[in-house]
């Protein structure tokens, strides 16, 4: 499978999605499953990605999507149900953290940039098609080890970006970060995860060259 | 010239488009000079490419379970009051 270099489309909400969102505020239980069914292994990776922990993931799961039944009335459409649902889960995969380290205020914008990360260690051309040197299992092994292994910060910040298709702007606002933050370390996360990659895609026969 | 410094940290917004037009061609003409930057900016762009192209996440099946059950209790005790 080759590679697609175009651009992705914006995510947009799915067209039934209000409809959805009005007959679960009516009381169909049906049509609250179905958003849960949607959105569940996103929000479930979010809370992943943020506690770090199964446990607390799977608790900030069940809390978000029961904060968000219960206060479905003050959903006004305005913004996809998605951004909506992802900063409820946020919010409370925070209070998990606060809880875990009790004596401190826990923002996810606490990790400071030192600069060293956006260090380039490796710089070879990869393969045209690297897809084809692995399985899909072997792809999605990999895929998951290189983005598992960046600090959460910039796990969440690439993952509701890149992977989940969230403009900078609503990342920003489900983080509760700026947008030049937002930018700061998805930059950092897409040439980290550059690096881990380099070092299964690069073209057979290419060595690294030092850079800068 | 732009520093290859300087050309990465506008990399992540010339992929996504967001660069000017003067700040695009400033890019544009690193990246002809500079075969480093050049791979740097095409292994980036299919970083972010092969991400999108990934299966999408699916939850335990444990964990669903759980959710639901617990969401028709909620959904049950809203009703209730």
């Amino acid at each position: 499978m080759a590679i697609d270099t175009t651009p992705a489309p914006p995510a947009e909400a799915p067209s039934d999605e209000l409809d959805l969102v009005a007959r679960a505020k009516a009381g169909d239980g049906a049509a609250f499953s179905v958003l849960i069914n949607r959105y569940e292994g996103k929000i479930f990776r979010l809370a992943m990605n943020i506690t770090q922990n199964r446990e607390d993931a799977e608790d900030v799961l069940q809390e978000a999507f029961f904060k968000a039944y219960e206060h479905l009335a003050q959903f006004q459409g305005n913004s996809k149900f998605y951004t909506w649902i992802v900063r409820i889960a946020v919010n409370q995969a925070l209070m998990k953290l606060r809880k875990r380290k009790s004596d401190r205020t826990i923002s996810l914008d606490e990790q400071i940039d030192t600069g060293e990360d956006m260090v380039v260690r490796e710089v070879a051309a990869w393969d045209p098609d690297p897809e084809e040197r692995y399985s899909r299992d072997e792809m999605n092994g990999i895929l998951t080890e290189a983005i598992d292994g960046l600090l959460p910060i910039y796990k969440t910040v690439f993952t509701l970006r890149d992977v989940d298709g969230l403009s900078t702007e609503e990342t920003a606002e489900v983080l509760d970060l700026t947008v030049p933050a937002v930018k700061s370390r998805l930059l950092r996360a897409r040439l980290q995860l550059r690096d881990k990659l380099t070092r299964f895609f690069k073209r057979k026969g290419d060595d690294a060259f030092a850079y800068m | 010239m732009l520093t290859c410094k300087q050309f990465l940290s506008e990399l992540s917004d010339y992929l996504d488009e967001k660069t000017s037009a003067e700040v695009k061609a400033k890019l544009q003409r690193h990246i002809t000079e500079c075969p480093n930057c050049w791979v740097i900016c095409d292994t980036t762009k299919k970083t972010i490419q092969v991400y999108k192209g990934m299966e999408s996440c699916t939850i335990p099946e444990d964990v669903h379970s759980r959710l639901m059950a617990a969401v028709e209790r909620k959904i049950a005790a809203c009703k209730k009051q």
